[in-house]
């Protein structure tokens, strides 16, 4: 069964949804403690959402030197799937494995609503089962999601089609469409490879048809089997 | 000797500032007319035990480089007691 492990830090909130997302789609979630060391027969690592070190200094700033990271940047090298979502998005960022920043939202007010987001990439580890374009609305929950970087590296993700999420604006919706005012409308990214992605929206949190909508489900559907599919090959 | 750093982080410029903003909306608010251009970062002060001031100063460049500051968003500026 593909193994899945969900980063805990001191200050991660979101663990539980995340895991519970990642059994619907049929993986086997395992909480990693930060002071670990090693990820253990893992497929894939995700850093889930939350303030990790009371976003001390800057969000995701002390995360990065967690003793866990260096296990996370080696199955990263490896070419095992690490995804940031929203304070893990942060903590990527923080860690170089992702280029830019994210700053300050410029409503200058935490943003917890849904969001309206395009498939941009529908070939990444989480986004295979979405059709590309597709648009879904999943919830953000941020103070800090402005992404911003330099206009080379901006160019660089653009031209190498490494946007894999991106704010829209939906006909008759009633909400400004992006929540920050993030670059480019960017809600998220993938390194060169496409196997470390980072986004700002949750997933997790919109997952189970219970909650009136499964719309960030395939996100997991999507790592098990790719994840799957990369093992059997 | 222990020599007392005091390094200053400030957005860097032609970045937007939403707290800077927030400020400079609220100094108009009170009144206070002819504000402009407020930029909101942060002072942090430490004790690093070095020769010289300019030991104490590269040692905490370093630090800015790899921690303190973010170099996508942030400058930083040094000083040292009595410099």
């Amino acid at each position: 069964m593909t193994r899945v492990a969900v980063i805990r830090f001191p200050g991660s909130n979101c663990e539980a949804e995340t895991l519970a997302a990642v059994k619907r789609a049929g993986g086997e979630g395992v909480l990693v403690d930060y002071r670990d060391t090693v990820l253990d027969r893992v497929d894939a690592a995700i850093l889930p959402g939350g303030f990790a070190y009371g976003d001390y200094l800057r969000s995701g700033a002390i995360a990065r030197f967690a003793p866990v990271m260096q296990a996370v940047k080696e199955l990263a090298d490896r070419g095992g799937a690490v995804i940031g979502v929203c304070n893990g998005f942060q903590v990527l960022c923080e860690a170089h494995m992702l280029p830019g920043a994210l700053q300050r939202n410029a409503q200058q007010r935490f943003a917890s609503r849904p969001v309206d987001v395009r498939i941009e990439r529908a070939d990444t580890v989480c986004t295979a089962d979405y059709r590309p374009g597709e648009v879904i609305r999943i919830p953000v929950a941020h103070g800090e999601g402005r992404y911003v970087a330099d206009p080379e590296t901006l160019a660089v993700l653009e031209s190498e089609h490494r946007v894999m999420l991106r704010y829209v604006a939906v006909d008759g919706s009633d909400q400004a469409y992006n929540p920050n005012g993030s670059m480019n409308d960017i809600a998220g990214i993938c390194n060169a490879a496409g196997n470390v992605l980072g986004f700002m929206p949750h997933p997790e949190r919109l997952a189970d048809s219970a909650l009136g909508s499964d719309a960030g489900q395939r996100f997991f559907t999507s790592l098990i089997r790719s994840v799957q599919t990369a093992v059997a090959a | 000797m222990s020599i007392r750093v005091h390094v200053r982080i400030v957005p860097r410029s032609g970045l937007l500032d939403p707290q800077g903003q927030a400020i400079e909306h609220a100094l108009s608010a009170l009144g206070f007319s002819g504000v402009g251009d407020v930029r909101v970062g942060k002072a942090i002060e430490l004790s690093i035990d070095a020769d010289t001031p300019e030991a104490a100063k590269s040692s905490a460049r370093e630090m800015c480089q790899r921690l303190l500051a973010n170099p996508v968003t942030e400058d930083f500026l040094i000083e040292t007691d009595g410099t």
